[in-house]
């Protein structure tokens, strides 16, 4: 007699796109955004305030925005990586370039601490683009 | 447009800070192992900070 074998599920199923989209362009486009949108509020404030001052203090210390430029091998890895940084922090990165922020690269220790900033701003928010993911996936609460 | 000039201490305090903040958020499951990862990722980033500042500083003599 021939066995019928139920298909194992998958050991870590992804969730459907329409669960975790939102909140993912959410956090993207307002950092924090897709714990608000989750319903966790105090986390969301607190990635908000940490990425808004990170940003802010970047652009206060004149810090330069990554255009993706090419050049030899580091160049090009240092300006493509640092302006996909830049784009990560969403809404911020469009209101500065909207009104006009254009700092040349140029030398300075708080000048490239500016820079060090709003490139980390970015990095932070994609860490809190993968928590809000995790959490629509329901592999976090 | 607000111009400010921090010292290599300041931005560096500022910089383990906020990222201490967010990787305590994003990184665990609970709220008190959040905050003992933030408290614990911010600690380590001001003794790094001091070691290598003191290391910078013999290095140049």
């Amino acid at each position: 007699m021939a066995k019928t074998e139920a298909a194992a599920p998958p050991k870590n199923p992804t969730a459907p796109v329409n669960v975790w989209i939102g909140p993912v362009v959410a956090a993207w486009l307002i950092p924090g955004g897709g714990h608000f949108l989750q319903k966790r509020t105090g986390r969301g404030a607190l990635i908000l305030a940490s990425v808004a001052l990170m940003f802010l203090l970047g652009l206060a210390m004149r810090g330069t925005m990554y255009t993706p430029e090419r050049g030899d091998l580091l160049t090009t890895l240092i300006n493509y990586g640092g302006f996909l940084c830049n784009l990560c922090t969403g809404a911020f990165y469009i209101l500065a370039k909207m009104f006009g922020y254009n700092v040349p690269d140029m030398a300075g220790d708080v000048h490239d601490y500016g820079t060090k900033f709003l490139v980390t701003a970015g990095l932070l928010n994609i860490l809190a683009m993968v928590d809000a993911f995790e959490i629509a996936s329901g592999k976090k609460d | 447009m607000l111009k400010i000039n921090l010292s290599h201490f300041e931005a560096a305090f500022l910089f383990a800070l906020f990222t201490s903040v967010v990787m305590g958020i994003t990184s665990k499951k609970t709220d008190k192992e959040r905050l003992h990862y933030g408290a614990y990722c911010f600690g380590y980033f001001l003794v790094a900070l001091f070691a290598i500042g003191w290391l910078m500083r013999l290095g140049h003599g």
